[in-house]
């Protein structure tokens, strides 16, 4: 069976598709210690993991701490507001004084794409990308797959239809990455001011002119969080008109296969990106998304300690 | 660690052994009320359920069977050696106050049992735990023993006990390494 060779878990680019597997079976097994009464393995105990997010983060920094907890690690949350960022301090610096306490693993997210790397070179401890600017995001990319994975049973040869601001999007990159590594197919559609050029070369990635095009047929629709406090305020006239030619809502959905499933990865922007009839319907998997993470990140968290030093 | 293989028991006497353990487990239980089989991955699981068809077949009605995969409460997790994969423990039933007998294929060191111990504790307070074993090859290095043995196989710590199944999980044999 298949070793978990890597110390860092920074883009699924990096992950080869049986990481990603391995992974994946790991957060199914893990999943059953949270269903239990006493929600809680001794693996990691004595490990300590510090949560070191530089820009606000609800579900993922709660998701990566819980999965710490259940595997009985030491977890500490540093926040934006209340680290010495806010007094000028590099960022090089923070993380060797926070090495100096002797951290295990530190789960960042930063807004500079590819911060993730620079320290790694300058660190001893695991480092897992928790976002990292419009780069990756790995652990809400393979909690997606696992949620497309609990749904059909495979990846391989889903038709997926990435729908939204994929230019500032490190969803829409991991997800690319790891589905097409999974022998998915993914179509995508947005406004062209929010569609980077070359984005086709990523993987298996068709550009669609229209979000009907992207739609047709789909096995999985994931729709993107506009992200207003990224954009200026060029790439859109106003959120309304957005969502009237790029928004999910009861009629376009029909254009993806009956029971396709629908995604999110959160915050969602209510009444934009989609419809609250979409978000509460039968087809939505967006609260299983977020039960996932918790598995998938304790699944993470697991092999990044065994992993070796590259 | 050359290849020599001795063959210690072939897939009929697996079979009597189970038995005679299925005849062990109902008599010191007096019945099959309130006991429960734990297997331990990945042997012991299989094992459980050739244990619990033969339970059913002297007693009747059916016993419960589970699993567990230990591995994330193993003791030499920690530390920089490789991970294993997890496997999945799948116990949908309540432990409390059952009388749960673990099954395992073969009984070493004892730290597999210890930490199958662990984990039962966490689903639950089971009325008593008990082990079952198909072989028991000495060398322990923690107060543990096996309640029921299959067949006790004096081994030096160089030889390598496996038991093997088909691809169905059927034990056919148990194989000692040299």
């Amino acid at each position: 069976m298949a070793e978990f060779k890597h110390k860092h878990i920074i883009a699924l680019r990096d992950l080869s598709k049986e990481d990603m597997e391995l992974l994946l079976s790991t957060a199914e097994s893990m999943r059953e210690i949270n269903s239990r009464d006493i929600k809680k393995v001794p693996t990691l105990r004595g490990k300590t993991i510090i949560n070191l997010f530089y820009e606000s983060s609800t579900r993922t920094r709660t998701s990566f701490e819980i999965a710490g907890k259940r595997l009985s690690a030491d977890t500490v949350n540093i926040a934006p507001s209340n680290s010495s960022a806010t007094k000028g301090e590099t960022l090089a610096d923070t993380a060797l004084n926070l090495l100096a306490m002797k951290p295990d693993i530190i789960v960042m997210r930063h807004a500079v794409s590819g911060s993730h790397y620079f320290l790694a070179n300058k660190i001893n401890c695991s480092i897992i990308n928790a976002g990292d600017g419009a780069h990756e995001h790995p652990s809400q990319g393979l909690l997606d797959m696992l949620t497309m994975k609990d749904r059909f049973g495979r990846l391989d040869g889903l038709k997926v239809a990435i729908v939204g601001d994929i230019t500032h999007s490190r969803v829409a990159r991991s997800n690319i990455q790891g589905l097409t590594k999974m022998g998915s197919k993914i179509y995508v559609a947005g406004p062209p001011t929010m569609l980077p050029p070359g984005v086709e070369k990523l993987g298996d990635v068709t550009v669609c002119s229209s979000m009907n095009e992207a739609l047709e047929d789909a096995d999985v629709v994931m729709m993107l969080r506009i992200q207003q406090e990224r954009q200026g305020k060029t790439l859109m006239p106003n959120t309304r008109e957005y969502s009237r030619y790029f928004g999910l809502n009861p009629n376009n959905i029909k254009l993806a296969k009956p029971n396709a499933m629908i995604m999110h990865p959160g915050p969602i922007n209510r009444g934009v990106e989609m419809s609250s009839y979409v978000i509460d319907g039968d087809q939505s998997w967006i609260l299983k998304q977020v039960e996932n993470g918790v598995a998938v990140r304790m699944a993470m968290l697991y092999h990044v300690c065994g992993g070796e030093l590259e | 660690m050359s290849n020599e293989q001795t063959v210690l028991m072939d897939g009929a006497g697996i079979k009597r052994a189970l038995t005679r353990i299925a005849h062990e487990i109902l008599e010191k239980n007096k019945g099959v009320e309130d006991i429960v089989l734990i297997g331990i991955r990945s042997g012991g699981a299989f094992l459980s359920d050739g244990i619990a068809e033969q339970i059913s077949n002297i007693e009747g009605g059916t016993v419960p069977v589970g699993a567990v995969d230990i591995t994330l409460y193993r003791d030499d997790c920690s530390g920089s050696l490789p991970h294993h994969p997890v496997g999945k423990t799948e116990i949908p039933f309540s432990l409390e106050a059952k009388k749960v007998i673990l099954v395992d294929d073969v009984l070493y060191t004892g730290r597999t049992i210890r930490a199958a111990m662990d984990a039962m504790m966490d689903f639950g307070r089971p009325k008593s735990i008990q082990l079952a074993v198909l072989i028991d090859r000495g060398h322990r290095e923690l107060p543990i023993r096996a309640d029921f043995v299959g067949r006790n196989v004096p081994t030096s710590q160089k030889e390598n006990v496996q038991v093997v199944f088909d691809s169905a999980n059927k034990p056919i044999e148990v194989l000692l390494e040299k």
